[in-house]
């Protein structure tokens, strides 16, 4: 039924249907045509979504780790070509980015009055450019597609932002470069690496490329000291995008003054691409360095869950409350990712998807309450949930499910994760798990403060309740957040054969001992590894 | 076997008519909701007593599993599936007819309220998410379960939302919950760790099959099971109200009273004492959490039966009442007692649940009143309350024949065979619940009226549909004992005992543990526990019986001031955790966003740029005035040189012809000078 699907260049096509629209919006509407111009575009981000939901059918489970593969040539004296391909997890971010997309479009509407045209172009921009970076096989066209998305989100924070919004857009702009910088490097000292060689290293000699798979297999030959540096800076890229503590700084003042729908777009498919470097590059082709930094990773990852939830305990301003939560949740995922076992890995992965459909949902929630009055303070609510019953209710499903309740999705990631922490080192898990506490903390605080009590507000007494348009870019959200939580298993299935390959990659470089643990959970650790091997051998005893 | 495959449905069915019910909205007419509202646990009571009696009359019953689909794949793999095995089935039973009658009395009681479509959308959704944590043949089902009556809870006591209390008291009750399930999901990871695996029965088997594995160190000092027992019970701390973690059961009273039936008898309070049964296997091979488990049921026994003499909310009466009993529960499974303990909580469900709905039914009655210093001699006003009430009253008192007494009976057997000091303790216990639970009941229905006329022109029994379920309650409390008479010598007719005994059987070494006390002492531990509890009634009433009303008691609060300042203020733990935890972390949070905004973003990021600023200030003054400087210099030398070459270029050709002339004059002398001289 899809197999139409593997005939035609079906990625490209998800990629650049985006960016045709912003042309056609570019070249033939005017200014004053707001209204079909968002009608234009939503049905173009429509169009993409629609488009890459079969991808879902069509990728093989137990095919290829790479599949819809195209391939051009390209600058070929420098080795560059055009290559596209996705495994299961670029398959997941891909659905997730045109979803999103479609929901963040619609969510805009009303939202956004000045400037339409241009807003709907740099958001039709920016699909194009997320949705590169995922399919992207070459580490040339990936950076392209990296730094063009920079743009049109410094755009839609400068010019549709809150009343602090240039300098957000600027800290936003420069951080992320100064990351992407330090990645190029990295991306150019594998690059000679693989040819000729760089300083004092010499290279494996092959012809030059920058083919992605290529640096997967070389990964083995490339010397620890060289790993280590390349590690550390593709770390800064990555740390600054995911963001890791303590590079996390620009994400709560880009979410505040960023539109709703910039907010989603930057929550749900932008700090992904830190994740998914780590995932993609750092882990299959620097395995040695990540067994080495392992301890450091997982120590920023422990210190970010508990650090953001606390930090987002003390918050005034909703945005920011949600913002300082995406730090503890991104701590999650970088948590699973560095257990570096199956469970931990997958759960990670999951938790990507879920981070970006449930903070997704909640920056959606709290911009239809902003239209409404006008603020995102706090304090300026409470007991609204007579006003706005239907909004509580979904409100309340997406607290849950941003807290980890089971039969949603927060807590099948959360409960994977901690699975593998827990049998790489007892202690992470334990550390971790207090996230989970310090979770249902604040945002039940903040439920409480904005829904529960008597209406102490007077403007809050004409509230009215979510509308046909804003059920519809809510619901679909609501509706992936319990199936993912009740029924999982297609979403792990898709990621076993990506799982297993970056396993593969690392595995065989695992230190012999157990020095990579910290000292003070040495024990644990090491108790932890004699069961493991007992278990390994004989089954359960 | 049909009703036996229909067990999934038992679960689904409340949760369906909670989603139904809360897509249909308050638009629909009443009775539909009360239709899908009271037809969902119906129908789901009639599958698990036809499941359940199919169960039990099959001569060889084996644990019936029921896989409804593979929740994971991979490494980890779990199934969403249900068993009914003995332990199961009593818990299915109490859950659904108690929850059933429970649901049966609010729409009596909640009849008048605005959110009534709601208010039964989270009933259900309760009962359902018991079911799922009774019924579930793996953790992982079980904590889906434990963590939906949490939710439950949340939103239930924190129902009357337009109110300042309530939903604090919601959300007190979901973090302190948290807080043990912590605990419970490091447990699980350490289970799944160790065998791959959640579903009881692998999980069981393994352990049973190599006992001494489970009972080697493993960590902080503690075997396997020792950590994982540890870690679950402290999971059944903060679910059954255990001390420490007890503190957000009496605030739980701010939900409606139906609610807090259904809270304190039938589901979410005992899952902890459930789960400790169900993992029964582990905690045989932990004597040291098991001697915590029955510790801390001891104390918390005792501790919360003081603190029930000093509340005057009729609610909270019954609060601390629960606390007290659950503790009972947790001696009864600490010191072995596992099928005594689940089946105190069978009798309690009972008692207990008639309790709070009598109270409802007196609240009813008096507008709204809960507080017993305005009440008094209720009795003939409400005649149908008062009896089942004081049923109810007898028979937590421990009473034979009643239900209490037997279950209550068979825990203190247990208690006295593991170390006299926790029977001791359950025995003073005993004599305390008798005083505190008869000073509730005079000083509700017996004596003179004590509250406004306008309060007493409003008194009326309650209408039938609310006054149905505790008649069908009182039956109970009265008679369900009867199926667990201790075995007294020869005679066994323990029918309950016999039914539980597969899931309770001793593992490994723990075989020895079953005492069997002679009849004579059997008989002597009955007459004592009977004693003391008849003390307790006689000290209540000859502080409140009659006429007395409160005089009995202010006499006691008199003489004892500190005792009584004490205990009003329950041993002032809430104030203690406000002071220390709530502060703490609040502190911490405050003080980590003023990290946060002034040190990293402050002073790192924004640092960063103010020196990329200056460091750009200073290369532009550098620019202007060195590099430039430069620049500018040597125009400024050229530009000086040539004006001192121009002023030569006169134009004057006489004066060329002048410089011509000296210079020759001065080079000829020149070489005069030098060549020839």
């Amino acid at each position: 039924m899809f197999d139409w699907v593997q005939q035609i260049p079906i990625l490209s096509l998800i990629c650049y249907v985006p960016l045709a629209g912003a042309v056609l919006v570019m070249l033939f509407m005017r200014q004053g045509q707001g209204e079909s111009i968002r009608k234009f575009a939503t049905g173009v981000a429509l169009v993409d979504f629609l488009l890459s939901v079969p991808l879902w059918f069509a990728f093989d489970r137990d095919g290829e780790l790479f599949q819809f593969r195209e391939s051009a040539r390209w600058i070929e004296s420098l080795g560059i070509g055009y290559e596209f391909g996705i495994d299961g997890i670029a398959l997941l971010l891909v659905l997730l980015t045109t979803l999103l997309g479609v929901l963040a479009f619609l969510s805009s509407w009303s939202a956004i009055d000045v400037r339409e045209k241009e807003y709907y172009v740099f958001m039709l921009l920016l699909q194009t450019g997320m949705l590169g970076v995922f399919m992207a096989m070459d580490f040339f066209l990936f950076y392209v597609f990296w730094e063009v998305m920079l743009v049109p989100m410094y755009f839609l924070i400068g010019i549709w932002g809150g009343p602090r919004k240039l300098y957000a857009a600027i800290k936003f702009f420069l951080y992320t470069l100064v990351g992407s910088v330090l990645m190029l490097l990295g991306i150019l000292a594998l690059y000679f690496f693989n040819g000729p060689g760089l300083f004092r290293y010499v290279g494996v000699g092959n012809e030059k490329t920058f083919f992605i798979p290529q640096f997967h297999d070389i990964a083995g030959l490339i010397p620890p000291d060289l790993q280590f540096w390349i590690f550390l800076a593709f770390f800064v890229g990555f740390a600054i995008k995911v963001p890791m503590f303590p590079f996390h700084t620009w994400l709560p003042d880009a979410h505040v003054e960023a539109p709703t729908a910039g907010s989603v777009i930057l929550a749900g498919v932008l700090l992904k691409m830190g994740t998914y470097g780590f995932v993609r590059f750092s882990l299959p082709i620097l395995p040695n360095a990540t067994w080495r930094l392992l301890p450091w990773m997982v120590l920023l990852s422990i210190v970010g869950i508990v650090y953001g939830a606390l930090v987002a305990m003390a918050q005034k301003d909703m945005k920011k409350l949600v913002a300082y939560s995406s730090v503890s949740h991104l701590g999650f995922v970088m948590l699973g990712i560095f257990a570096l076992n199956g469970p931990g890995l997958s759960g990670g992965i999951l938790q990507m998807i879920n981070h970006g459909l449930s903070t997704g949902a909640l920056f959606l929630l709290v911009g239809v309450i902003y239209e409404r009055r006008h603020t995102r303070m706090i304090a300026e609510y409470g007991g609204i949930s007579a006003q706005m019953p239907s909004y509580a209710t979904i409100f309340l499903i997406i607290t849950m499910a941003s807290i980890g309740l089971p039969t949603l999705n927060g807590f099948v990631g959360e409960f994977t994760i901690l699975v593998g922490a827990f049998s790489r080192n007892w202690l992470w898990a334990l550390m971790g798990a207090i996230g989970i506490v310090l979770g249902a903390a604040y945002m039940l605080w903040m439920y409480q403060r904005v829904f529960f009590g008597p209406i102490t507000n007077p403007e809050n007494k004409k509230l009215k309740d979510l509308n046909l348009r804003e059920l519809a870019y809510l619901l679909p959200l609501v509706l992936l957040c319990f199936w993912i939580g009740l029924y999982p298993r297609p979403f792990f299935r898709i990621l076993e054969t990506p799982v297993q390959h970056i396993l593969q990659q690392v595995e065989p470089h695992r230190p012999r001992s157990a020095a990579a643990a910290p000292a003070a959970t040495r024990s644990g650790a090491e108790s932890l590894t004699r069961y493991d091997s007992a278990t390994r051998s004989g089954g359960a005893r | 076997m049909r009703a036996l495959d229909l067990l999934w449905l038992v679960p689904l069915l409340p949760l369906a008519g909670s989603a139904l019910n809360a897509l249909l909205g308050p638009r629909v007419a009443r009775p539909l909701t009360t239709a899908v509202a009271l037809g969902a646990p119906g129908l789901s009571l009639a599958i698990s007593l036809m499941a359940v009696w199919t169960y039990a009359t099959t001569v060889f019953p084996l644990p019936f599993e029921q896989v409804l689909y593979a929740w994971t794949t991979g490494e980890l793999s779990i199934d969403v599936a249900f068993l009914l095995d003995p332990l199961s089935s009593v818990m299915v039973v109490v859950v659904t007819l108690v929850g059933f009658l429970i649901h049966v009395y609010s729409v009596g009681y909640m009849g008048d309220d605005s959110g009534y479509q709601r208010y039964f959308s989270y009933l259900n959704l309760f009962m359902g998410a018991m079911l799922l944590l009774v019924l579930g043949n793996n953790f992982l089902v079980m904590f889906v379960g434990w963590e939906g009556v949490g939710l439950c809870s949340y939103l239930l006591i924190g129902y009357y939302y337009e109110e300042e209390f309530p939903p604090y008291a919601g959300r007190k009750a979901f973090i302190v919950n948290r807080i043990g399930d912590f605990a419970f999901l490091v447990g699980l990871f350490a289970l799944v760790a160790r065998f791959g695996t959640l579903d009881y029965g692998e999980v069981f088997a393994a352990v049973a099959s190599d006992p001494h594995g489970v009972e080697e160190p493993y960590l902080l000092g503690l075997s396997f099971a020792g950590f994982v027992t540890l870690c679950l019970f402290i999971g059944a701390i903060g679910k059954s109200a255990q001390l420490p973690l007890y503190v957000w059961l009496p605030d739980a009273m701010a939900g409606p009273t139906p609610v807090s039936a259904l809270i304190h008898a039938a589901t979410m309070v005992t899952a902890g004492v459930y789960m400790v049964v169900r993992t029964n296997v582990l905690y045989q091979l932990a004597p040291g959490t098991s001697a915590l488990v029955a510790t801390v049921g001891a104390v918390t026994a005792l501790f919360a039966a003081t603190i029930a003499f000093a509340q005057t909310d009729i609610k909270k009466v019954l609060a601390y009442s629960t606390v007290s009993q659950l503790g009972y529960m947790f001696l009864g499974a600490g010191v072995g007692a596992y099928s005594a303990a689940i089946f105190h909580l069978g009798t309690h469900a009972f008692f207990k649940a008639l309790l709070f709905l009598g109270s409802g039914s007196v609240i009813h009655a008096m507008s709204g009143e809960q507080d017993m210093r305005r009440m008094g001699g209720l009795k003939k006003a409400l005649p149908v309350t008062f009896a089942t009430f004081a049923i109810a009253t007898v028979a937590i008192s421990g009473i034979p024949p009643l239900a209490g007494f037997f279950s209550k009976d068979q825990i203190l057997a247990g208690a006295w065979g593991e170390h006299k000091v926790l029977w001791a303790i359950g025995l003073v216990t005993a004599g305390l619940t008798a005083c505190y639970m008869f000073r509730a009941l005079l000083m509700t229905f017996y004596g003179r009226f004590r509250g406004t006329d306008e309060v007493r022109s409003h008194l009326h029994e309650s209408p039938t549909v609310m006054t149905l379920p505790l008649v069908v309650l009182a039956v109970g409390s009265a008679l369900a004992g009867l199926i667990g008479i201790p075995k007294l010598g020869t005679l066994d007719i323990n029918w309950f005992g016999h039914f539980l005994a597969p899931v309770v059987a001793p593992v490994g070494h723990a075989g020895e543990h079953g005492h069997h006390a002679s009849l004579g002492l059997e008989l002597l531990l009955m007459g004592v526990s009977v004693a003391a509890a008849v003390g307790g009634i006689w000290m209540a009433w000859r502080t409140y019986g009659g006429e007395r009303g409160l005089a009995g008691g202010e006499a006691w609060a008199i003489r004892f001031p500190t005792a009584h300042r004490i205990l009003t203020n329950k041993y002032y733990v809430d104030e203690i955790y406000d002071a220390t935890v709530i502060k703490g972390t609040w502190s911490a949070a405050r003080g980590l966003f003023r990290f946060d905004a002034g040190f990293i973003d402050g002073f790192l990021v924004n640092g960063s740029r103010h020196v990329t600023v200056a460091v750009s200030l200073l290369s532009g003054f550098f620019d202007k005035y060195v590099i430039d400087g430069v620049v500018n210099l040597s125009g400024w030398v050229m530009r000086a040189c040539s004006r001192l070459f121009r002023s030569l270029q006169t134009g004057l050709v006489s004066q060329y012809a002048l410089v011509v002339a000296v210079g020759m004059l001065v080079l000829t002398g020149f070489y005069l000078v030098v060549r020839l001289g």
